[in-house]
C-alpha cells in the first residue's frame, strides 16, 4: 500500500530540511562520526547483542562454557534427526570426491575451483541451487584495486576496525588479499560489473570503509553474480552433480576421525541417502530464520543455522557465535516488504537518516552495528521514531535527496530492483523516503578455520557465513561476497587437492552423533528438541494447534 | 515481530482465498506466500528469498469473475478476497551446456545453441507474465538479430523464475537463453578492467607482502591509532582523487 496520510504528513517535515541538508552534504560538512569510545558506549546500552539475558552458556561440545544466543544453544543442545542405528551406511547412495553441502556463493565457488582441480563434485542444497543468501545480497562487493589510491593494506585495515579489532588476522589477511582476483574471475566469468566505458570498475563508497571499493551490477550485485556462478557450474554437468531439495542432516566421520561424507534427508520423499566423500565443504550459510530475539530477517527461507549444528556435533570449535548482525536497514512499510534489506548503498551514496522531526541523528555511514545501535536508540530511548500505521517505529532514509546530490534520475539508474519492489505497491522511493528499521541480517560468527578453508576435522572445510573469525564482531558491506567467493574457492580447491592426496580411505561412522547425545544426557539435557531444523514454521498457532496427527519439520521441536 | 511495537492500532480482517480449490479464512494484507503459510502450509517448493529476487515463488491465479490468469511471484504480491491460488512448483526447460571459455561474441553460437528461439510468433505472452517487467520478446528478438549488449542491458532484471517459458508458445526457455546473453555481453564484449588486472599481478608478486606483515604484526594500540589516522576519501571524490598520506600504497 502507498503511504497513508498520517505518514504523508511525516514525509513534508523531511521535504522540509531536505534542502539544506543537500546544501550541507555538497559543501563537504557532515555530522561527526563517532569516535571509537563512542561506539564502544553506544553498542554496550543498545545493540541487541548486549541485553543481558539473552545468551547462555553451552553446556556440552568442543566449546563448553561459550556463551551463544538462546537461539543456537536450543539448536546446539537438542537431539540429531538422525538415529545412528537405523541408518545403514554400507549402502552409498552417492559417492564422490569433494562434497559441497550449500547451494549459494560459497558453494558454487567452491564446486567450479574443486572441479578445476580435478574433482568429481557433487553440490546439495536444501531448497534450490541459488537460494541463499547471495541472490538476495544488493550492493556489492569489496576489493582494493585501484591502487593509485588504494590497497589491500587499508581493506585490511579498514576491516579490521570495523570489527572492533577482533578478526582473525589470517583469515583477513586472505580476505583482503585476494579481492581483486576475485573480481579478475568474476569477470572473465561474464559478471555484468557497472564499468565506464574503457573497463574500469566503477566503484562506490561505503560505511567503515576508507576507500571507494565497493563494486557493484546495479542493485542486485549478489544476484547477479549468483546467477553467473550457477550457470557456469550447470556447464560442468559432467563432473558436478547438483542435488537439490537433499539437505545434508549429519556428517559421517571415519573410523580415523577424518570426515567422509554426510547423511542427506529428501525433503519430499523423507528418505535418507547416504554420500561417501573424500572431502567435505561446509557452505550452508547462516541464521536468519531462527529470528534472535523475535527481530524480523532479511534472510532467506532456509537460513536455519544446520551447518553449526552438523559440525559442531562432529568437533569443530564455534568462533564468533556471539554476535549476530543487525542491518540498520530492513524495511518496515508497507508491511509486504517487511524485513526486505534496504541495501546500504543508499546510505553509501549520500542518503541521510531522520528521525520524526526530520533531523539527522547519527553519520549515515557509521559501521553497521553502530548504525543500527543509533536507530534503537532513536526510537526506543529517545522516542523521536516514526510510527507506521500498526505501531512500529521506524526512521527515515532520505532517498530522494540523492536526485539532488547525484542528478535527476540517480534512483532510478541506481536501484532499480527497489524502485520496482516499492512501486508495486505505490510508492515511488525517487519523490518519498524509506521506513526502516533494523533487521536481522547476518552470521558474524560460526565455525573456526583457517585461512586454508581447513577445520579440526581432517577433510571437512568450511567456507562463507558459517565461518567465524574473518570478520570479528561486525562485518562491514561488501566483505560477504567477497568472504563466500575468496574462501568458498579457496575451500574448493584445497578440498579437491587434499581428496586426491591425502584423504585416508576408512570405515565411516555416526559414532559421534552417538556421543553427542551421550552428552546432552550426562548434562543433563532433557529435550524433544531435534537439529537441524532446515525450515522455520510461520504456520498460525490457531492452526498449529491442530496439526497434531503428523508430526512436521520445526513442529517437532517444543 | 521487530523491536518496538505497540499495540497493533489497526482491525484485522478476515478474507476467504481458495488455495488449490479449498477455501481458507486469512488476514487481509498477506501475501499469496504469507497467506499460505498462515493456513498451514510449511512450504518446500516455491519458496526461496521471500524478497522478490530469487525467482522460486512465480505463481498463477484468479479472480472471481474474471476468466483471466494472472502471473505474480507469491511473496511480493497480496492476497485479495476470493483469490484462487496455486504453487508452480518446477518447470521443466531445456538448457544448453556451453564451454564458456571458449565462447565468442558471435550471436550465432547462441543461435545454434537454442534454434527454438526462431519459433517464436511474437505473441508476447513472455513479456506480459514477466512479474520484473522484462520485455522478454524484444529481448529475444534483440538476440536474434545479433544485439546481445542491448539483450543484457535490458535482460537484466531477470530472475529467472520460468514464467516466461511456462507460456511460450515456442517452448524456448527464454530465462536460460538470457542468461547466456548477459555473461557473453559481461565476458566477452565489454572490455576488461585493466586496473583489475594490474592489481592482481602486483599482489601476486608480493609487493604488498611486507606491508601487509607490518600491520598483521601491529598491538591492538597501533592498529587503532592507524584507523582512527587513516585518510577518508571524500564521499564526493571523483577517480582522480589522490591521498596526501600514501603509507600504504605503492610509490
Amino acid at each position: 500500500m502507498p503511504y497513508p496520510e498520517k505518514l504523508k504528513e511525516l514525509i513534508k517535515i523531511v521535504e522540509k530540511t531536505r534542502t539544506e541538508r543537500v546544501a550541507r552534504k555538497k559543501a563537504g560538512q557532515e555530522v561527526t562520526a563517532m569516535t571509537l569510545d563512542e561506539r564502544a558506549a553506544i553498542l554496550e546500552l543498545h545493540h541487541p547483542d548486549y541485553i543481558p539475558g539473552t545468551r547462555r552458556k553451552l553446556k556440552i561440545g568442543p566449546s563448553t562454557g561459550y556463551a551463544v544466543a538462546h537461539e543456537f544453544a536450543d539448536i546446539l543442545e537438542a537431539k540429531s534427526r538422525v538415529n545412528p542405528d537405523r541408518i545403514d551406511l554400507n549402502r552409498t547412495d552417492y559417492e564422490t570426491d569433494v562434497l559441497v553441502l550449500g547451494g549459494g556463493g560459497a558453494g558454487t565457488s567452491a564446486a567450479l575451483l574443486a572441479q578445476e582441480n580435478g574433482a568429481r563434485v557433487i553440490l546439495t542444497t536444501k531448497l534450490r541451487h541459488g537460494d541463499a543468501n547471495t541472490m538476495m545480497a544488493e550492493g556489492g562487493i569489496q576489493a582494493a584495486d585501484k591502487l593509485m589510491k588504494d590497497s589491500p593494506v587499508y581493506h585490511y585495515i579498514d576491516t579490521m576496525g570495523g570489527g572492533h579489532f577482533t578478526n582473525v588476522p589470517e583469515l583477513c589477511y586472505t580476505l583482503c588479499n585476494d579481492a581483486p582476483d576475485v573480481m579478475q574471475w568474476l569477470e572473465g566469468l561474464g559478471m555484468m560489473f557497472w564499468k565506464d566505458p574503457d573497463g574500469s570498475m566503477q566503484t562506490l563508497p561505503a560505511a567503515g570503509f576508507s576507500r571507494s571499493r565497493l563494486h557493484y551490477a546495479g542493485d542486485i550485485s549478489g544476484a547477479e553474480i549468483m546467477r553467473v556462478v550457477r550457470d557456469e557450474a550447470r556447464n560442468r554437468r559432467d563432473d558436478i552433480t547438483v542435488l537439490e531439495f537433499f539437505p545434508a542432516v549429519e556428517l559421517i566421520l571415519n573410523e580415523y576421525g577424518h570426515c567422509a561424507g554426510a547423511v542427506l534427508y529428501n525433503l519430499e520423499t523423507k528418505a535418507y541417502a547416504v554420500v561417501k566423500a573424500k572431502a567435505v565443504v561446509m557452505a550452508t550459510g547462516g541464521c536468519g530464520r531462527l529470528h534472535m530475539q523475535g527481530f524480523v530477517t532479511t534472510n532467506h527461507y532456509g537460513a536455519t543455522a544446520d551447518g553449526i549444528v552438523m559440525a559442531y556435533r562432529a568437533g569443530v570449535e564455534l568462533a564468533f557465535l556471539h554476535t549476530v548482525q543487525f542491518h540498520p536497514t530492513g524495511c518496515i512499510f508497507p508491511e509486504q516488504l517487511e524485513g526486505l534489506l534496504i541495501t546500504e548503498k543508499f546510505r553509501a551514496a549520500g542518503g541521510n537518516v531522520l528521525n520524526i522531526d526530520g533531523e539527522q541523528f547519527v553519520y549515515e555511514r557509521e559501521p553497521r552495528d553502530i548504525e543500527a545501535s543509533a536507530f534503537i536508540r532513536e526510537c526506543v530511548a529517545k522516542g523521536k521514531g516514526v510510527p507506521t500505521t500498526t505501531g512500529k517505529l521506524g526512521v527515515w532514509i532520505d532517498s530522494p535527496m540523492l536526485d539532488l546530490l547525484h542528478g535527476e534520475g540517480y534512483v532510478k539508474a541506481e536501484f532499480p530492483g527497489k524502485c520496482m519492489q516499492f512501486g508495486r505497491h505505490g510508492i515511488d522511493i525517487s519523490k518519498e523516503p524509506l521506513l526502516v528499521y533494523p533487521t536481522l541480517h547476518y552470521q558474524n560468527g560460526g565455525m573456526a578455520y583457517r585461512n586454508t578453508g581447513e577445520t579440526s576435522v581432517p577433510g571437512l572445510y568450511m567456507a562463507g557465513e558459517v565461518g567465524g573469525g574473518v570478520h570479528g564482531e561486525n562485518r562491514l558491506m561488501g566483505n560477504s561476497l567477497l568472504d563466500i567467493l575468496v574462501f568458498g574457492r579457496i575451500a574448493g580447491k584445497n578440498a579437491a587437492i587434499y581428496a586426491r592426496e591425502q584423504a585416508k580411505e576408512g570405515k565411516p561412522t555416526l559414532e559421534h552423533v552417538n556421543a553427542y547425545a551421550g552428552q546432552l544426557k550426562a548434562a543433563g539435557i532433557e529435550t524433544n528438541r531435534m537439529s537441524p531444523i532446515l525450515l522455520p514454521d510461520y504456520t498460525d498457532p490457531s492452526v498449529k494447534a491442530r496439526q497434531v496427527i503428523r508430526p512436521r519439520y520445526s513442529t517437532e521441536m517444543e | 515481530m521487530n523491536g518496538p511495537e505497540n499495540a497493533k492500532t489497526d482491525e484485522i480482517t478476515m478474507i476467504p482465498v481458495y488455495i488449490m480449490g479449498k477455501r481458507y479464512e486469512i488476514p487481509k494484507g498477506l501475501t499469496i506466500m504469507k497467506a499460505m503459510e498462515y493456513a498451514g502450509y510449511q512450504l518446500i517448493r516455491g519458496c526461496g528469498c521471500r524478497g522478490g529476487i530469487c525467482g522460486a515463488c512465480g505463481t498463477v491465479y484468479r479472480k472471481p469473475g474474471d476468466y483471466k490468469i494472472y502471473t505474480a511471484l507469491a511473496c511480493q504480491t497480496a492476497a485479495e478476497p476470493d483469490m484462487y491460488l496455486t504453487q508452480l512448483p518446477f518447470y521443466p526447460a531445456n538448457r544448453a551446456e556451453i564451454d564458456y571459455s571458449k565462447a565468442t561474441a558471435a550471436a550465432e553460437e547462441i543461435h545454434q545453441l537454442y534454434p527454438e528461439m526462431f519459433r517464436c510468433v511474437a505473441c508476447n505472452a513472455c513479456s506480459k507474465v514477466c512479474p520484473m517487467d522484462v520485455e522478454v520478446m524484444d529481448v529475444i528478438a534483440y538476440i536474434k538479430r545479433g544485439d546481445i549488449t542491448r539483450a543484457a542491458q535490458e535482460s537484466f532484471n531477470c530472475i529467472q523464475c520460468g514464467l516466461c517459458t511456462s507460456r511460450c508458445f515456442a517452448e524456448m526457455p527464454q530465462y536460460h537463453i538470457m542468461q547466456l546473453a548477459r555473461r557473453i555481453y559481461g565476458g566477452k564484449i565489454v572490455p576488461r578492467s585493466r586496473h583489475t588486472a594490474e592489481a592482481v599481478k602486483l599482489i601476486r608478486e608480493g609487493r604488498f607482502e611486507s606491508m601487509m606483515q607490518q600491520v598483521m604484526n601491529m598491538t591492538p594500540a597501533e592498529l587503532k591509532k592507524a584507523y582512527t589516522e587513516r585518510e577518508i576519501e571524500p564521499e564526493t571524490a571523483g577517480n582522480d582523487w589522490r591521498p596526501k598520506d600514501n603509507k600504504y600504497l605503492l610509490k
